[in-house]
């Protein structure tokens, strides 16, 4: 039940650290490496599969990429391009603005090359993924049951269009817990891109939903405090900042004594975790110490809030023990200028996928780390002026590290791009596989919410992709 | 020693069980028994003790809907499961169910294996006993109507009902707290805010007998009470300022959080209440009062996102709506029955779109922006716009006599333009036209270049305006008396506030039931407005249902649900959790109260009384078992670690609204202006950078709007304020009966770091200086009084002075950190006070406020 698993984890928790809490003193709370509060253990105490991934990294292209002019190609659409699409394939189905529209085809607006070993044909603009091809699982045959951005990203993080649903960031730090010893078990970072079709994105997408809110997203921000509230105020040195939490602490610490109420602890344990944060979160973010080559392989400047600088900053997360590790990078939209929008996104993520790809490898990460690149929703083959619509039936994801075969595609769409057809994956079948690989069975792993064993994968029933794990 | 087994319905899942044990190892009580071995009761109950096992791990394939039903067996009713020859009655070892159970073997084992569902040892037992005992079925608890148990004369029902359970299950109650505690526990949960140090004072020293009763009529009178009890409701019925998806844009509903706050200070009946909320527009005496309390049913998410299809959230909408009646008045789960019939209630998939209907008659835009709304105002006002509104009519109809001479007067000029290549006047070299007159004129050219039919609405406007304003000399009385009018209506209109309410449209939506949910599939029956079929309703065949019908039901006598929902929710706010612990779900997957009788009888008293709402907060809070000490003793925590049973009070933390409200009561800040559009508290800068369709930037309030209470803070869906998400407070996207209370580092960060807080500190240390004039002990004695309302003990202040006087020292050596800590917030500072000293005492007040003690209802 609801409350009950609350109690659980305040009080497992507080079991835990009270040994380490009646020592704590001024010093140790100084020293950010120092760890008086324990790392948040989640509720699977013993994974009950092989645990292949300890973290993931979960880049979404927030809009909606186009597979046409990423991951799909289609050279039949090329050839269809102005005539009208065949009505066998679309009548009746779910559109969004061309909905009782005259449909047209419209042909791929970049050409396609081969890559690696594996020689999968990819998008000409993405040269850098190109070259690491042979690491990643494309799967070219992704559905999903939303149209709109809203509901699909909820769909997407969730797996259900319903608000109050946890994330699977909460999820997953739910039941795993974190590594980390002063940082949250779940980040969230966003970037924008140049086009300006920058999508809202609303908190609910790292909300908790109806697990504890603890295991809510925390969101890292490029400009002013990285956590909201971080900073103390103006004029409070870090000493006098250690010095009100300890006499904060002392004075809590008398009541404890009086009222013998847990909250107590679990709140003197928490002062000490935020103070802590507020040395481990801006050391985390001083990428000052990187080299020049590594900013060099991503393509970033330190600070410049860049979907490169997030990738970097995913990297020293992951480096860290952070979980659950979501970037956002927006400007997919395009129902107009797909040709130039996808160029200019090309620019922006190509070099700093590939740089997360390599850095995690070159620092053995790799192996262990789950990276997930998808959007909300694909595109349709049909024009609208010279774009496309949102669609729901096709749509190209890939992934890469922990235990997932490289230079690998799996399923395909019909020769026009419109809907998947080979091996048709959905949207609770990459977050079973995900679960998989993170040790977790993904029918037994529940909450119960309104009289139900909510999980992350739905009542419908969802598939481990196996067909893509080593 | 021996746990009476109704004692310990929440621990039968023994997951909780042993959380029970990590609580209590630390205070080294020992534990007798592990789960396995509590012991079973002798007589089982099937609400109490079967139907949570069944519910749980067999009416998912068995139950209620026959689509997800295997083998045509359903255990949900008795005559059904003894059809399928489940079990036999007295006979567990001939029962095919008792069979299953046990079976060692995987692919006869129930529940099966692949379902992740496991029956306990615990579990088995009481299956078996329970069929050994003859198997029968008792009606699910809240289906039935309650029944008011019988309280002796002169007793109160709340009091003789707990100690009643108590006696059974060997607690005995504890004693009252001390005064201080209890005038800071009433006026938290009555008022929301901490009582004055000398209110505390007169009730500590009150020797009159009556005094509680005395204090308790004092504070039901307090204008704030109101704002207090529509916290709860605001969450259940998830108010917020804007409208959810996508771009979450502004609505006009502030009104109706007013209306809610009114109707709590004066009373109102609860069956008034919600009439007024599901149909105050169709009541025959419909008023602007009743009307504004309509708006309930406009609260539901919406969109503006380009691309939404009307029919999909047609659906959305709908299924809301059904949600919310659900959860507001009925206590039932009914989300799944969008796609399927209930698993493990009765409610079919039938009975929601039923419900559904009932809403099919709102007026409204399904995709795009909300209107603005009814005009919310006094009389006087209302006929003043309605003879501005007559005036703009007027000088409308006397601009449409003209209109066809202007258009063809504009055709021709156009020609003209054109024929003979004319160059605006405003776009001439050297034209001596301001920035705004060459703005238009160049939009007018820029349209006039493109064939008249080509043009863009937006076009069509720019050649017009500039026709109008420059190309014509024609009828300018007429177009003078027009704008003159529009903007004296405008002026007048803009201002007066507005909120979003119910109106009836005859054009009803159709409503059909969609197979498994999916609004593209049109080929489900048609559904009219119908109440469910599970429940006890009227019969009215004569006519189509309404929502004044639905709304009459939903508060009927024989309504079974709606009276003991409100009340379970209305006890966890004085006793921290529900007498049925899961507050929205009354169904089969809730939990059946410990104590019954006590939620019937609250039930039962609350319609015997009208409705009466602040009856029944004065009948609890009234009551000895509300007064008692919420420190609990070895024996309790032992035998009752959740305090289901009520032998203690409990403390929790306070809703984050109220966290913010004690800081500013306390520092003098605050303004107790009850009402009015939502505010603006301090944000972090770029809060809202991920909001777009517009972009936004957040103007926090600068004046008094700065000061409000936590529950008038803006409601933004999308991104609730980050102090109140902190302490969980809900972003209304979705009605929500529980909110959780965490304890995470979040919150300290907040109550250290944002500028609210540190002003509070900094307003309050200024308060503790100028008026109490004593040395560093005094001083802190006197803030300990104004924040907690007591004494500090010994220890305290021995660890407070030093931090006073190692502040000072810090500031003196260093009077521009001083400047920057005060500095923080819009309040001003009174110059003449010592900078240093004020520094200091910001942070004793910092401290003051960062204590769990501040926070906490004890």
């Amino acid at each position: 039940m609801h409350s009950g698993f609350t109690h659980f984890h305040r009080r497992a928790f507080l079991a835990r650290s009270t040994q380490g809490l009646g020592a704590a003193a001024l010093s140790s709370l100084l020293n950010p490496r120092h760890t008086v509060a324990a790392p948040l253990d989640g509720v699977l105490s013993a994974l009950p599969l092989p645990q292949k991934a300890r973290r993931v990294i979960w880049l979404s292209m927030a809009g909606g990429p186009s597979h046409l002019e990423t991951f799909d190609p289609k050279p039949k659409l090329a050839e269809m391009d102005g005539k009208p699409m065949p009505e066998s394939l679309t009548k009746g189905q779910q559109l969004a603005q061309l909905q009782g529209r005259p449909l047209t085809c419209f042909g791929p607006q970049h050409p396609f090359t081969k890559f690696g070993q594996s020689q999968i044909e990819i998008c000409s603009l993405f040269p850098h993924l190109g070259s690491v091809i042979d690491d990643i699982c494309l799967i070219r045959s992704m559905t999903t049951d939303a149209i709109n951005h809203d509901p699909a990203h909820m769909f997407m993080n969730t797996g259900s269009q319903i608000a109050g649903r946890p994330s699977m960031g909460a999820w997953i730090t739910y039941g795993l817990g974190t590594e980390s010893e002063n940082l949250p078990g779940f980040v969230v970072l966003t970037s924008l891109g140049k086009g300006g079709q920058n999508q809202p994105i609303a908190a609910r997408q790292w909300s908790s939903g109806f697990l504890p809110s603890k295991y809510q997203g925390v969101q890292l921000r490029a400009k002013g405090d990285p956590v909201l509230y971080l900073t103390n105020p103006p004029g409070v040195k870090r000493e006098v900042q250690g010095g009100d939490v300890s006499a904060i602490n002392a004075l809590n610490r008398q009541r404890e004594a009086a009222l013998a109420d847990p909250e107590i602890a679990t709140r003197i344990a928490q002062y000490e975790m935020a103070f802590q944060m507020q040395a481990s979160i801006p050391d985390l973010m001083d990428v000052s110490g990187e080299g020049a080559k590594t900013l060099e392989l991503y393509g970033c400047q330190p600070g410049d809030g860049s979907f490169a600088s997030n990738c970097l900053l995913a990297r020293r997360l992951a480096e860290r023990g952070t979980r659950f590790i979501q970037l956002y990078h927006k400007d997919w939209d395009h129902h107009g200028g797909v040709k130039e929008g996808i160029a200019m996104k090309a620019l922006e993520i190509d070099r700093a996928c590939m740089a997360l790809i390599t850095d995690l490898k070159q620092r053995g990460l790799f192996e262990d780390t789950l990276i997930v690149w998808a959007g909300e929703f694909g595109r349709t083959p049909m024009s609208q002026g010279n774009g496309r619509d949102h669609h729901n039936k096709a749509m190209s994801v890939w992934m890469a590290g922990a235990g997932l075969r490289g230079g690998m595609v799996h399923g395909a769409t019909d020769d026009l791009g419109y809907a998947a057809v080979d091996k048709v994956t959905t949207v609770h079948d990459l977050h079973a596989t995900m679960l998989h690989q993170l040790g977790v069975e993904h029918n037994a792993f529940s909450f119960k919410f309104q009289g139900l064993d909510a999980r992350l994968t739905g009542v419908e029933g969802a598939r481990v992709i196996r067909e893509i794990l080593i | 020693m021996s746990l009476a087994g109704p004692l310990f319905p929440v621990l039968m899942k023994h997951t909780l069980f042993r959380q029970a044990l990590v609580v209590l190892l630390p205070f080294g009580i020992p534990f007798p028994t592990g789960a396995a071995e509590l012991p079973l009761p002798s007589k089982i109950g099937f609400n109490r003790d079967v139907r949570p096992i069944l519910s749980d791990n067999c009416f998912s394939c068995h139950g209620n809907d026959p689509a997800h039903r295997k083998a045509k067996l359903r255990l949900d009713r008795r005559e059904d499961a003894l059809d399928r020859e489940a079990f036999v009655p007295g006979d567990p070892a001939a029962s095919l169910l008792v069979e299953r159970i046990l079976s060692t073997d995987a692919d006869e084992l129930m529940p099966p294996p692949d379902s992740h569902k496991k029956l306990t040892e615990r579990d088995k037992e009481i299956l078996k006993r329970w069929i050994a005992q003859g198997g029968e079925y008792q009606p699910h608890w809240s289906y039935g109507k309650p029944v008011k148990a019988a309280v002796p004369a002169g007793r109160n029902g709340v009091d003789f009902l707990v100690r009643k359970r108590l006696e059974e299950v060997g607690l005995n109650p504890s004693e009252e707290a001390d005064r201080r505690t209890l005038i800071r526990r009433l006026h938290t949960d009555l008022v929301g805010l901490p009582p004055k140090p000398s209110e505390v004072t007169a009730f500590v020293n009150d020797p009159d007998p009556e005094a509680w009763s005395k204090l308790v009529d004092r504070v039901l009178r307090n204008p704030h009470h109101g704002e207090r009890m529509a916290l709860g409701w605001l969450d259940v019925v998830r108010y917020a300022d804007t409208i959810g998806y996508h771009s979450d844009t502004p609505r006009n509903v502030w009104p109706w959080r007013d209306w809610v706050i009114r109707s709590f200070n004066d009373n109102k009946r609860f069956d008034r209440f919600t009439i007024e909320q599901v149909a105050g527009d169709l009541l025959a005496d419909a008023s602007q009062e009743s009307r504004v309390g309509s708006g309930f049913n406009r609260l539901l998410l919406s969109t503006e996102e380009g691309g939404a299809q009307a029919r999909d959230y047609e659906q959305r909408m709908l299924t809301d709506r059904v949600r919310a009646i659900g959860a507001a008045w009925l206590g039932q789960t009914t989300g799944c029955a969008q796609c399927h019939d209930h698993k493990f209630d009765p409610f079919t998939q039938r009975d929601f779109y039923a419900l559904g209907a009932f809403f099919a008659d709102i007026s409204e835009p399904i995709v795009g922006r909300r209107e603005d709304g009814m005009v919310v105002a006094a009389p006087a006002q209302l006929a003043q716009l309605a003879k501005l509104d007559a005036e703009l009519n007027k000088a409308k109809a006397g601009f449409e006599a003209i209109r066809l001479q202007l258009e063809a007067a504009q055709t021709q000029w156009e020609a003209d333009v054109a024929l003979y290549g004319v160059t605006l006047p405003e776009l001439r070299p050297g034209a001596a036209a301001v920035a705004a007159e060459v703005q238009r004129a160049k939009k007018a050219a820029a349209s006039l270049a493109k064939e008249a039919k080509a043009r863009t609405r937006a076009e069509q406007e720019a050649v017009r305006d500039y026709f109008l304003a420059r190309g014509t000399v024609l009828f300018q009385a007429e177009r003078d008396a027009l704008s003159k009018a529009q903007q004296e209506r405008d002026a007048f209109y803009n201002p007066l506030p507005k909120c979003l309410v119910s109106v009836s449209s005859a054009q009803k939506r159709t409503v059909r039931i969609l197979p498994r949910g999916n609004w593209m599939d049109e080929s489900g029956e048609v559904m009219k407005p119908g109440l469910p079929a599970y429940l006890p309703r009227p019969v009215v065949e004569d006519r189509e249902l309404n929502r004044l019908d639905l709304a009459r039901w939903l508060v009927s006598a024989e309504n079974p649900l709606t009276a003991r929902t409100v009340m379970n929710r209305l006890w966890k706010q004085f006793f921290g959790i529900g007498l049925s612990k899961v507050l929205d779900d009354l169904g089969a997957q809730g939990e059946t109260p410990p104590n019954q009788a006590l939620l019937d009888w609250l039930a039962c008293e609350f319609m015997d009384s009208g409705w009466d709402l602040r009856h029944m907060v004065r009948l609890i809070v009234t009551s000895e078992t509300y007064r008692q000490v919420s420190i609990p003793t070895k024996e309790q925590l032992a035998l009752d670690p959740y305090n289901r049973e009520v032998a203690r009070q409990s403390p929790f933390r306070l809703e984050a609204e109220l966290v913010r409200d004690q800081a500013l009561a306390t520092a003098g800040l605050l303004v107790p202006e009850i009402g009015g559009p939502s505010v603006k508290p301090y944000q972090p800068d770029g809060y809202w950078e991920n909001l777009n369709f517009p972009t936004r930037t957040y103007d926090a309030d600068k004046g008094a709007g700065q000061y409000r209470r936590g529950l008038y803070t803006w409601w933004q869906r999308s991104f609730l304020h980050p102090s109140l998400l902190a302490f969980d407070a809900p972003s209304r996207e979705e009605c929500s009966a529980e909110r959780s209370r965490s304890n995470i580092p979040q919150q300290a960060l907040v109550l250290l770091n944002d500028p609210t807080y540190v002003e509070a500190a900094r307003a309050f240390a200024a308060r503790i200086l100028s008026e109490c004039r004593g040395d560093s002990t005094a001083r802190l004695r006197w803030a300990w009084q104004e924040a907690l309302q007591r004494e500090p003990e010994p220890g305290e202040l021995a660890t407070l002075l030093p931090v006073v006087e190692q502040r000072l020292a810090g500031y003196r050596a260093d009077l521009p950190a001083a400047e920057a800590l005060l500095k923080v917030g819009l309040a001003p500072t009174a110059p003449e006070v010592d900078r240093a000293e004020l520094a200091a005492w910001t942070h004793v007040a910092r401290i003051l406020f960062n204590l769990h003690e501040m926070i906490t209802r004890a």
